[in-house]
């Protein structure tokens, strides 16, 4: 059982810097509610001691956060979210879905199996995270 | 916290008979950083970590400890200095306890509730005589030793090597608490590198018996580039000190180079370097042949 109201979980193969995956995630938990303003997020040393990465990194993504207004620093406390994100409506879900069918279905139309497809998508979060980190 | 690098080393060098086995090797290890040490066996890693914490003599230059001398001023540098040797020696007829006992009795500075909770959580009896636990037992419990002196400098040679996946995970999940908690600053050597990413913000690079390449990873990893266009002349290419590993078949040019800049030509396609892919190709550059001519490498148009 970990403290805290959520577990960080990294992916070595995605390409995405640490640090990244980690505001990714708080993004996500605050959209989804399973963190809402007040909640305390996981202290530097619990999130190092589970993932066994360098505590920088962990405070690169904190602060990452902090600047984007979604959570606090209080000294001598922790990280607190101050504030919620709206919920992608499940409407979006829907079109965003189907966009993406049509989308596949081109591809296959041009050749693409479904590595080219997989190949194709990561290079491209890939190309967008980098573009975001810069 | 003084203003001084925790590390310090000018010139430092160590000679056994004619041959040198490290030489040249100016180092600044800031506060609170985890720094690795990589490069293949005989680079000088053991050398290195020996004069840091006092254990040889160097031969020639200096190095500085927390701003202090560590052969010459011994009694105030080695209380604040942990050490974790290759394979983890402990005495192994003791009993954990025992084992306790003695870091107690010789160490000025030790915390023994911190070596106690680190060993209740870790469910290795005190009972348990040393010799008889497993590997990442031994290795977790000489962590446990080097952080009870409680250092302000943890040395760690080799720490993970002989370790398996899960031991390995775990030992670094306790060396990164400690730093996370007690502001340690830490040197590692290994020849592991996929695990130092994660676990390091500092590198150096050691082949040949010299530093290839020191300083803050993100900062090297941003100055270099994967350049991949068309087949160039390679007698060209060799004689560009920037690259640091060139590649090339019948219709492909493949260039990893030092870019302080932005590389604006377009008939590269520039990529992003992979620490493991940046690691290797520095140490394939130093088991190569002759060095690089000097010549520069026009990459803006």
């Amino acid at each position: 059982m970990v403290s805290g109201m959520i577990e960080f979980r990294l992916s070595a193969r995605s390409g995405v810097p640490t640090y990244l995956q980690l505001v990714q995630q708080v993004r996500q938990a605050v959209r989804l509610g399973m963190l809402q303003p007040g909640d305390q997020l996981p202290t530097v040393k619990t999130v190092v001691g589970s993932l066994a990465i360098n505590p920088n990194t962990v405070l690169k993504a904190y602060r990452e956060l902090d600047r984007e207004g979604l959570v606090e620093a209080r000294p001598g406390q922790g990280t607190f979210v101050s504030r919620a994100l709206p919920p992608t409506p499940p409407g979006d879900y829907a079109r965003l879905q189907s966009a993406l069918l049509d989308w596949i279905r081109r591809a296959r139309d041009a050749g693409l199996d479904e590595d080219d497809v997989a190949a194709l998508v990561a290079a491209t979060l890939q190309a967008v995270a980098a573009r975001e980190a810069a | 916290m003084s203003a001084h690098p925790v590390v310090e080393t000018r010139g430092l060098g160590k000679r056994y008979g004619s041959r040198w086995a490290l030489r040249d090797c100016s180092l600044e290890i800031p506060a609170g950083s985890v720094t690795a040490l990589i490069g293949p066996n005989g680079a000088g890693k053991t050398t290195l970590l020996h004069m840091l914490i006092g254990l040889s003599r160097p031969s020639a230059g200096e190095v500085r400890i927390l701003g202090r001398s560590p052969r010459e001023q011994p009694a105030l540098v080695l209380p604040r200095v942990g050490f974790v040797a290759q394979e983890h020696p402990l005495y192994r007829s003791f009993t954990l306890a025992e084992l306790l006992e003695a870091g107690r009795r010789l160490n000025p500075r030790w915390d023994a509730e911190l070596a106690t909770s680190r060993v209740t959580r870790l469910g290795i009896p005190l009972s348990q005589k040393v010799g008889r636990l497993s590997g990442g037992q031994q290795a977790q419990v000489a962590l446990t030793l080097a952080l009870g002196k409680r250092p302000d400098l943890l040395v760690l040679d080799e720490p993970v090597a002989s370790l398996d996946p899960l031991a390995r995970r775990e030992f670094l999940q306790g060396l990164m608490e400690a730093v996370a908690g007690e502001g340690l600053t830490v040197v590692l050597s290994s020849h592991i590198v996929a695990e130092l990413e994660r676990v390091c913000d500092h590198l150096v690079i050691l082949a040949s018996g010299g530093v290839q390449l020191a300083g803050p990873i993100d900062e090297i990893l941003g100055a270099h580039r994967l350049l991949t266009g068309t087949r160039r002349d390679p007698g060209a290419v060799a004689r560009i000190d920037s690259v640091i590993r060139a590649s090339h078949t019948e219709r492909q040019t493949m260039l990893l180079v030092r870019a302080e800049r932005p590389i604006a030509d377009p008939s590269w396609q520039v990529d992003e370097v992979g620490l493991e892919e940046l690691v290797l190709a520095y140490l394939e550059q130093q088991a190569g042949h002759a060095a690089p001519e000097v010549g520069r490498l026009e990459l803006a148009s």
